[in-house]
């Protein structure tokens, strides 16, 4: 099964590299991984999106507990909690398609951020489903070039388990 | 030591070292100079309260320190040089992270504004030991070393012990600072777990009273959280028999009649079959090594598994787990006794003697044996020998394969800290240097390497280590020409296809004339008979000696649990023997 884990860690050189040697070196996957400073710029945070059974899991929530730098970890697939990530997608339509690429960015409240003669560079945020549905439309329009974020991902306020 | 004296105005990253190692309480360090490391072997030149013992190899450097720490608990320390220094030092670390052995190692390093230009002698070392060390840091900021160091003692030596390495730049170790020295340690993303949850240990307690087949495992964690007393009464107070790992053996007396030795790849039938017939096995700091199990899925199928370990990705790693319990081995243990005492005896008593029956029958079936020969030197024989004249009561150290099996099996261990061995990684070379450290640590106890003649080779030049220090440690090498636990495999699974394991005559090295060489003392034994005069003759020599002892080259370790089978499909050496009768009489 798939797990959004979110870990709080020092804000020091090799961390990063210290987390995924563990993923790497114990043969688990990421799927997505985003690091970020937090308010308190010695801590940094990162989201990891990774899969595994129970016994993956609950070995890879440990391991990273017993990295000297980790303060936390938290897996928010046990908890109540909203995701997000961002793509810029540059599309270049033929001329009839123009007005669709824009339509459509509107209805997924995508926001045009670069325009070019041929091309529209369309920055969309939200969750993995509506990426998709969005990039899914976006196909046949012509895709030019394409980035992703990895998951971010914050528990809601009432920490009600699932 | 006494009280560190005050330290005034600004000194340099060397000095703060230096100051740090005195007030951690240090007396030696093994290791090795070079070139940016300078700064502190300078110091070091005329220190009288710091001793370095100058290795000929940096592995030899770190095995030595491991063998200091396993055999004290105190950090072993290392001081190397930067690239083919820090380098030489990854099996060394490695060998002591899967055997949780505190150290502390220091590595030189190019001065800061020189790393990732390949700078002469540069070596990222600090992320090549990422995965084999506890902790590692490049040290950037002569102010923050003092804190530095005092973390990295603390974080090698608290929870599960473990290697801790600091890279440092040759500016940072010239750059000059206050000396801080933190009087408390406060890592908030670091916090070992100690005391058990009381609520598990007391539901493990109702547990073994209940059950009618309980087997105790003990590991290493007994001997590193130096438990053995409250092992003791445990197995003692709920009449439960012993097995151990490897690293477990001396956690619990050997000679007990409560001990089933050895289990595992080559443990003893009784522990083995005690295991897979048991219904609950109490595992004690240990972490269910493939070598342990055997296949996962037939490992005691009929167990309920309480599992005590201080380190919470053990449990539930390889093993399904009942009863979880995350913490020191010593504290879970005192109070599992106490909740056990408060549990009536007569619950188990019965049914306890009707277990220990059996397992007294399985031990009557099949002991730990072999078939002596009065022509040719055993190399069970050897080892038993040592164990007699020794009384048990020398520390042993072993270098890895048939040796180190004939080691674990034929010398009862009754003591902790006598074993030094190098279980997780299985490290060629380990023995040797070990027995160096160990000797170090405690000059009066005879050290004895009980070695293979592969396996000497890979640290044969600390000869000279042992010589120059006046280390009279004994090196017990049973020599069989070959890699005899490679060979063993290749005749038993490969069909006899000795592939590159066949290491020449036994005058290749001659290991006497290689020990005079180096100034010790060689010594042969080609007989049965002249096994014993011989072990005790180079006791008597207050130098090292090599010992020689021309075994039997077919000789192989039973009982055997092949690979990948479960622990009661064990092979032993009477089966082979009726085979090979068998096949002459079908010639």
């Amino acid at each position: 099964m798939r797990h959004t884990i979110s870990v709080l860690v020092e804000n020091k050189f090799g961390v990063l590299s210290r987390v995924a040697g563990l993923f790497s070196g114990r043969g688990y996957n990421i799927e997505s991984l985003s690091v970020g400073e937090t308010i308190d710029p010695n801590i940094s945070i990162m989201t990891i999106v990774t899969t595994g059974d129970d016994w993956v899991i609950e070995q890879i929530n440990k391991q990273l507990n017993k990295l000297i730098d980790v303060i936390k970890v938290v897996d928010l697939t046990e908890l109540h909690h909203v995701e997000r990530e961002m793509v810029l997608i540059k599309v270049a339509p033929k001329q009839e398609n123009k007005a669709e690429v824009l339509s459509i960015a509107e209805i997924f409240r995508g926001r045009i951020v670069d325009s070019s003669p041929n091309t529209y560079t369309i920055e969309i945020t939200g969750d993995e489903k509506k990426i998709e549905a969005f990039v899914e439309l976006m196909k046949p329009m012509g895709i030019k070039e394409f980035v992703r974020t990895g998951k971010v991902a914050i528990a809601r306020e009432i920490l009600k388990k699932k | 030591m006494g009280i560190p004296k005050k330290v005034s105005g600004k000194i340099s990253g060397a000095e703060i070292i230096i100051e740090c190692l005195k007030r951690e309480g240090v007396k030696h360090i093994f290791g090795y100079p070079g070139g940016v490391i300078l700064n502190i072997f300078d110091l070091l030149y005329d220190d009288k309260d710091l001793k370095l013992i100058l290795t000929r190899h940096e592995q030899g450097a770190v095995h030595a320190a491991d063998a200091y720490a396993r055999s004290t608990g105190k950090p072993g320390v290392v001081l190397v040089t930067s690239g083919p220094g820090a380098t030489n030092t990854v099996t060394g670390i490695a060998t002591a992270s899967m055997d949780s052995v505190p150290l502390v190692v220091f590595t030189g390093q190019v001065p800061t504004m020189l790393i990732g230009n390949d700078a002469f002698q540069e070596a990222d070392i600090v992320g090549i030991t990422r995965s084999c060390t506890k902790y590692n840091i490049l040290a950037k900021d002569v102010n923050q070393l003092a804190r530095q160091i005092r973390e990295a003692f603390y974080i090698a030596a608290s929870g599960r012990p473990g290697p801790v390495l600091i890279d440092l730049p040759k500016d940072v170790t010239s750059g000059k600072a206050e000396f801080v020295w933190p009087e408390k340690i406060d890592i908030r993303s670091y916090s070992p777990t100690y005391e058990g949850s009381k609520w598990m240990i007391e539901k493990a307690a109702h547990e073994i009273a209940k059950a009618k087949k309980p087997v105790i495992i003990a590991g290493g964690g007994c001997i590193i959280s130096e438990a053995s007393a409250e092992l003791k009464e445990l197995a003692e107070l709920t009449d439960t028999p012993v097995t151990m790992t490897l690293m477990g053996l001396g956690a619990f007396p050997g000679t007990h009649s409560l001990s089933l030795g050895m289990l595992g790849m080559h443990g003893t039938y009784y522990a083995n079959k005690s295991v897979q017939e048991s219904d609950l096995l109490i595992a004690i700091g240990m972490r269910f090594d493939d070598r342990v199990t055997g296949k996962i899925e037939g490992f005691a199928p009929h167990a309920k598994i309480v599992h005590i370990d201080i380190d919470p990705t053990s449990i539930r790693k390889n093993v399904r787990v009942d009863i979880p319990i995350v913490g020191d081995v010593k504290r879970v243990l005192k109070v599992l006794n106490k909740f056990l005492k408060g549990e009536v005896k007569e619950q188990w008593g019965e049914v306890r003697k009707a277990w220990l029956k059996q397992i007294a029958a399985w031990k009557n079936e099949r002991p730990l044996t072999y078939t002596y020969s009065p022509d040719v030197i055993k190399p069970q024989y050897v080892v038993e020998k040592i164990y007699e004249i020794t009384k048990g009561d020398a520390i042993i150290t072993t270098e890895v394969g048939q040796n180190q099996m004939w080691a674990a099996q034929f010398y009862k261990y009754d003591k902790p800290k006598r074993l030094l061995t190098s279980g997780g990684l299985g490290t060629m070379g380990y023995g040797f240097p070990a027995a160096i450290g160990a000797q170090l640590a405690h000059p009066d106890k005879l050290v004895i390497d009980i070695a293979g003649d592969g396996s000497i080779q890979m640290n044969i030049q600390e000869l000279a280590t042992a010589v120059i220090y006046k280390l009279p440690v004994k090196v017990a090498i049973l020599n069989n020409r070959y890699l005899g636990m490679v060979r063993q495999w290749q005749e038993l699974f490969y069909q006899e296809r000795y592939s590159h394991v066949y290491l020449e005559t036994e005058t290749t090295p001659d290991f006497v004339e290689l020990a005079h060489a180096y100034g010790a003392v060689g010594l042969r034994a080609t007989k049965p008979s002249e096994v014993e005069p011989v072990i005790r003759e180079a006791i008597k020599i207050k130098k090292p000696v090599f010992i020689d002892f021309v075994c039997d080259w077919k000789e192989k370790v039973y009982p055997m649990v092949p690979a990948g089978a479960t622990l009661d499909s064990m092979l032993f050496e009477e089966k082979e023997k009726k085979a090979e009768k068998k096949l002459k009489a079908v010639k």
